[in-house]
C-alpha cells in the first residue's frame, strides 16, 4: 500500500525534526517555521527530500513560506510541480 | 570457519605434502583439525575451526558415491532447512556439517546451487566424474579466496601466504596494487599486492574444466531506479526490516558453541546485540574496544548499551602502544599495506573473544552500506542536489552538515567547502561521482612515491576501478551509485578483509553479520534511497525498525566512524623501534618505493607532536605498514611459515599409484 503525498511529507518531518516521536502531532496546516520545527538548513533538507522522492526541481526563488511552511503547502507545491 | 587450499594440475603429479604445507600456514584459521583429499589431478586441503557438528565435520566432505568432493570455508546459515528438503528428495547425509548441503545441492542444480545458499562461504568443489573444479565465493565476499595459475597448475587458497609457499608461485610486488592502496585503502579487486595472484570477486564462480578456466558473476547488488515509487509505507518497511533482521540474527546464533557479539556503541551493533539477546536463552557475552584517547573512545555508549540489555560485557582498552605492538602481526594477516590503524584494535578485540572461550561473534557490519549510513552518501546526495542547480545560493549550505568528525572539513569557511566539494558537479550521473573526490584526495599520497613507482602505476589503477563500477545500471540515483561504489571498492576489499575476516581469523574467531544476510540486503535494495537516507537522516528505516529495542540516546546517535590513533602509535612517546627503522632513509632508498626525504620529513613532523592532517596520518601508517609488509612477506617469510602440524589427516587418496593404500592414513 502506498502513502499519499501529505503522509510521506509528514512522516519525513516527524522523523527528521521531531525525533520520530510517535505521539507527535503535526496538523497539515501547522507552520513549520513559526513552531520552530524546521530551521533554515532544515528547509533545504526538506526540499532535497521532496526532489528525490517526487522527481521535481525546486528553484531558489520557490523557496518561500508559501511553498514550504506546512505539510499541506509542501504537498500542494509538489502536486503543482508534478502536474506542470 | 576455516581455511582452504587446493591445486588442480594438468601436468605433473599432485602431492599431499605440498597441499599439507599450504594448510599448515592456514592453521590460525582452523586450529581444530586438518584434512586432505588427493587424486591424480586435484589436491584439496582444509584447516578446520569446529563450530557445527563438532565431532563429525572433518573436511574434505563428499557425497553418497564419492563422486563429488568439497572444501568449504564458511557457514551455510540455512542448512537446517536445506537439509530437510534434500533428505526429503532422497539425499543421504554423511555428517551434520552445514557445508555438506552444498554437495547435495550441486548434485541437483550444478553451479546454480549457490543461489540457494544463505551464508558466508568460499568453497572449492571437485566433480570427479566430469573432471571439473568449481570455486565459489559468497555474494558480498565475507570469506576470502585467492588463486593463481602457473605452469599448468591452478592453485587457490583462503589466504595469499599459502599460495606463496609453493616454489612455482612468484612473489612479485604489484606496483599498481600499491598505488591503489594509496588511493582506495586496498588493492582494487581482483588485483592483490602480488602480481599474478587474484582474488575471486564476490558473487562469482570460477570453473576449471578441460584445461579452460572461466569466471562468471552469479549475483550483484541491484537498486531501484531514481524516483521509483515506494513499494510500501515507511512503517511497513521498518516492520519488515525488523522481522528479516531478527531472523537473520537467529540463523547466525545457530552453532554448537556459544555465540557472542561486538558492541561499538553505535546503532548497528546495538541493534544486532539487542535482537540476539531476545533470541538467546542466557545472557549474551558482548565485547567492546575502548580507547585511552577520548577522541576515538565510545566506551560510555558501549557500557550503557550493555547495562540496558543486561549482557555479560567485556572491554579491552587500547592505547597507541597496544596498536604499535600488534601492528606487524596485523599486516601479516591483512596481506597488504594499510592506511588505517583501525584493524589493530579489532585484532585485539578478537583476541579477547578467543581468551573468553568464544569462537563466534555477531557484528553490525553492512548496515552503513546497505541502509545508507556513511557521510560519503550524504556528500553524494548534497552534491547531486546542488548540481541540479549549480548557481543556487542555498543548496551548498548543506555541505556544512557533512563530516563533523574530520576537523579539516567541519570548520572551514563556506567558500572553502564549496571549492572542495563543488568539483565536477556536472558528472552527477557518473559511476564514480560520489567517490572521485575522496580518491583524488587520498591519491595525493602518491607524492610520497618515487617517480619510478608513480610512472609504473599511472592510470592503470583507475581503469580497474572503472571496470568494477561498470556493473552499475542506468537510472540508479547518485546515492545508490555511491552505495555500489562503496560496496565493491571498500566493504569487500577493505572492511570485510582487513577489519573483518583477517583480524578475526588471526585468532580463529568467526564474525557473523546479520545485515549481510542476502535477504536483508535484497530487501534494503528494493527500497528507494529516500526511505533509507531520508533527507540527511541516515539509516532512517533502521532507526524506526529498532528504536524500541535500544536506549533512546543510542538509537538517536549520529554515526561515529570507527577510527584509531595513528601518529601517537608510530611517532608518540611509546613509539616502537620498528617505525623509525622502517623509515630510515637508507632502508627507504633500498626499497625504491617512497622518497627518502619525504619519509624523513614526515617522521620528524610527526615526532614534533603537533596534529597531523588526515593525509599525513595516512602517509605515516601507509609507509610504516608497507615496510612491515615488505619485511613479513620477503625477509621473514620462510621463518613465518615454518613448522608443520602432525594432526593432518589424508581423508582420501585416489591417486592411481596409491590404489589399495590404506584409507585415512595419517601423514
Amino acid at each position: 500500500m502506498r502513502e499519499d503525498t501529505n503522509e510521506i511529507i509528514r512522516r519525513f518531518i516527524i522523523q527528521n525534526f521531531l525525533f520520530d516521536d510517535a505521539t507527535a502531532m503535526l496538523p497539515d496546516d501547522a507552520s513549520l517555521l513559526e513552531t520552530g520545527v524546521v530551521d533554515s538548513t532544515g528547509v533545504l533538507d526538506l526540499i532535497m527530500f521532496t526532489e528525490e522522492t517526487f522527481g521535481i526541481l525546486v528553484a531558489d526563488e520557490d523557496v518561500t513560506p508559501e511553498n514550504f511552511d506546512s505539510v499541506s503547502s509542501v504537498a500542494a507545491y509538489v502536486q503543482a510541480k508534478r502536474a506542470a | 570457519m576455516c581455511g582452504i587450499a587446493g591445486v588442480l594440475t594438468r601436468v605433473g603429479e599432485t602431492s599431499p605434502d605440498e597441499i599439507a604445507r599450504m594448510v599448515d600456514v592456514l592453521r590460525h584459521r582452523g586450529p581444530d583439525a586438518a584434512g586432505l583429499y588427493v587424486d591424480d589431478r586435484v589436491a584439496l586441503g582444509h584447516a578446520r575451526l569446529s563450530i557445527v557438528d563438532l565431532s563429525g565435520g572433518l573436511q574434505p566432505l563428499t557425497n553418497e558415491d564419492e563422486s563429488v568432493w568439497l572444501i568449504c570455508n564458511g557457514e551455510i546459515f540455512n542448512h537446517v532447512e536445506l537439509r530437510d528438503e534434500l533428505r526429503a528428495r532422497g539425499h543421504r547425509f554423511r555428517t551434520g556439517s552445514d557445508c555438506e548441503t552444498i554437495l547435495h545441492l550441486y548434485e541437483e542444480r550444478g553451479d546454480d546451487c549457490v543461489h540457494a545458499l544463505n551464508g558466508d562461504f568460499a568453497f572449492a568443489l571437485w566433480d570427479r566424474t566430469r573432471q571439473r573444479l568449481v570455486l565459489a565465493r559468497d555474494r558480498v565476499g565475507v570469506r576470502p579466496l585467492y588463486y593463481t595459475q602457473t605452469g599448468g597448475r591452478l592453485i587457490f587458497s583462503s589466504e595469499i601466504k599459502a599460495l606463496l609457499t609453493q616454489p612455482d608461485v612468484p612473489r612479485q610486488l604489484d606496483l599498481v596494487a600499491l598505488s591503489q592502496v594509496f588511493t582506495t585503502w586496498s588493492p582494487v579487486p581482483p588485483r592483490t599486492m602480488f602480481e599474478g595472484i587474484e582474488s575471486l570477486l564476490p558473487g562469482h564462480l570460477l570453473i576449471a574444466q578441460q584445461g579452460r578456466l572461466s569466471v562468471r558473476q552469479y549475483w550483484q547488488p541491484e537498486f531501484p531506479p531514481q524516483y521509483a515509487e515506494r513499494p510500501m509505507r515507511d512503517d511497513e518497511a521498518a516492520e519488515q526490516l525488523r522481522a528479516l533482521l531478527s531472523d537473520a540474527t537467529r540463523l547466525r546464533l545457530q552453532a554448537d558453541v556459544p555465540v557472542g557479539a561486538y558492541v561499538s556503541g553505535g546503532l548497528d551493533s546495538s541493534a544486532v546485540t539487542a535482537l540476539a539477546q531476545r533470541h538467546a536463552t542466557m545472557p549474551l557475552q558482548t565485547f567492546a574496544v575502548a580507547f585511552t584517547d577520548g577522541e576515538f573512545d565510545e566506551r560510555p555508549h558501549q557500557d550503557r548499551l550493555a547495562a540496558a540489555l543486561g549482557t555479560q560485557h567485556h572491554t579491552i582498552t587500547c592505547g597507541p602502544q597496544d596498536i604499535a605492538k600488534v601492528f606487524p602481526e596485523v599486516v601479516w594477516h591483512a596481506e597488504t599495506p594499510l592506511l588505517r590503524t583501525a584493524p589493530a584494535p579489532l585484532f585485539l578485540l578478537a583476541g579477547l573473544v578467543r581468551q573468553s572461550g568464544l569462537k563466534v561473534v555477531l557484528t553490525g557490519e553492512g548496515a552503513d552500506e546497505f541502509l545508507v549510513g556513511y557521510d560519503i552518501f550524504k556528500e553524494a546526495k548534497v552534491r547531486a542536489f546542488w548540481a541540479r542547480q549549480p548557481d543556487s545560493a542555498l543548496r551548498p549550505r548543506l555541505l556544512r552538515r557533512l563530516y563533523g568528525h574530520i576537523p579539516e572539513l567541519a570548520r572551514p569557511s563556506q567558500a572553502y567547502l564549496e571549492a572542495f566539494f563543488g568539483v565536477e558537479l556536472e558528472r552527477a550521473g557518473a559511476p564514480n561521482f560520489s567517490h572521485a573526490i575522496r580518491w583524488r584526495n587520498t591519491g595525493r599520497l602518491h607524492r610520497y612515491f618515487t617517480e619510478d613507482v608513480q610512472a609504473a602505476a599511472r592510470d592503470a589503477g583507475q581503469r580497474d576501478l572503472e571496470r568494477l563500477l561498470a556493473d552499475q545500471r542506468d537510472g540508479w540515483d547518485p546515492v545508490s551509485r555511491a552505495q555500489h561504489a562503496e560496496i565493491v571498492t571498500f566493504l569487500n576489499p577493505y572492511l570485510l578483509s582487513s577489519q573483518g575476516d583477517r583480524v578475526a581469523m588471526a585468532h580463529a574467531v568467526e564474525g557473523r553479520f546479520p545485515f549481510l544476510d542476502y535477504r536483508v540486503i535484497e530487501f534494503c535494495n528494493r527500497l528507494p534511497s529516500p526511505m533509507k537516507l531520508a533527507g540527511l537522516n541516515e539509516k532512517a528505516v533502521l532507526k524506526r525498525a529498532v528504536a524500541d529495542l535500544l536506549p533512546p540516546e543510542i538509537a538517536r546517535r549520529t554515526k561515529q566512524p570507527f577510527r584509531a590513533p595513528i601518529r601517537a602509535a608510530f611517532a608518540g612517546p611509546s613509539a616502537p623501534d620498528y617505525a623509525a627503522d622502517l623509515l630510515e632513509p637508507s632502508r627507504i632508498a633500498a626499497d625504491g618505493v617512497f622518497k627518502p626525504a619525504a619519509a624523513t620529513w614526515l617522521l620528524n613532523r610527526a615526532r614534533q607532536g603537533g596534529r597531523l592532517s588526515e593525509i599525513e596520518n595516512m602517509a605515516l601508517v601507509g609507509m610504516v605498514s608497507f615496510g612491515l609488509f615488505r619485511r613479513a612477506f620477503w625477509d621473514e617469510f620462510s621463518e613465518r611459515t615454518q613448522g608443520s602440524h602432525t594432526d593432518t589427516v589424508i581423508v582420501r587418496d585416489f591417486r592411481a599409484a596409491r590404489a589399495g593404500m590404506a584409507l585415512a592414513a595419517a601423514r
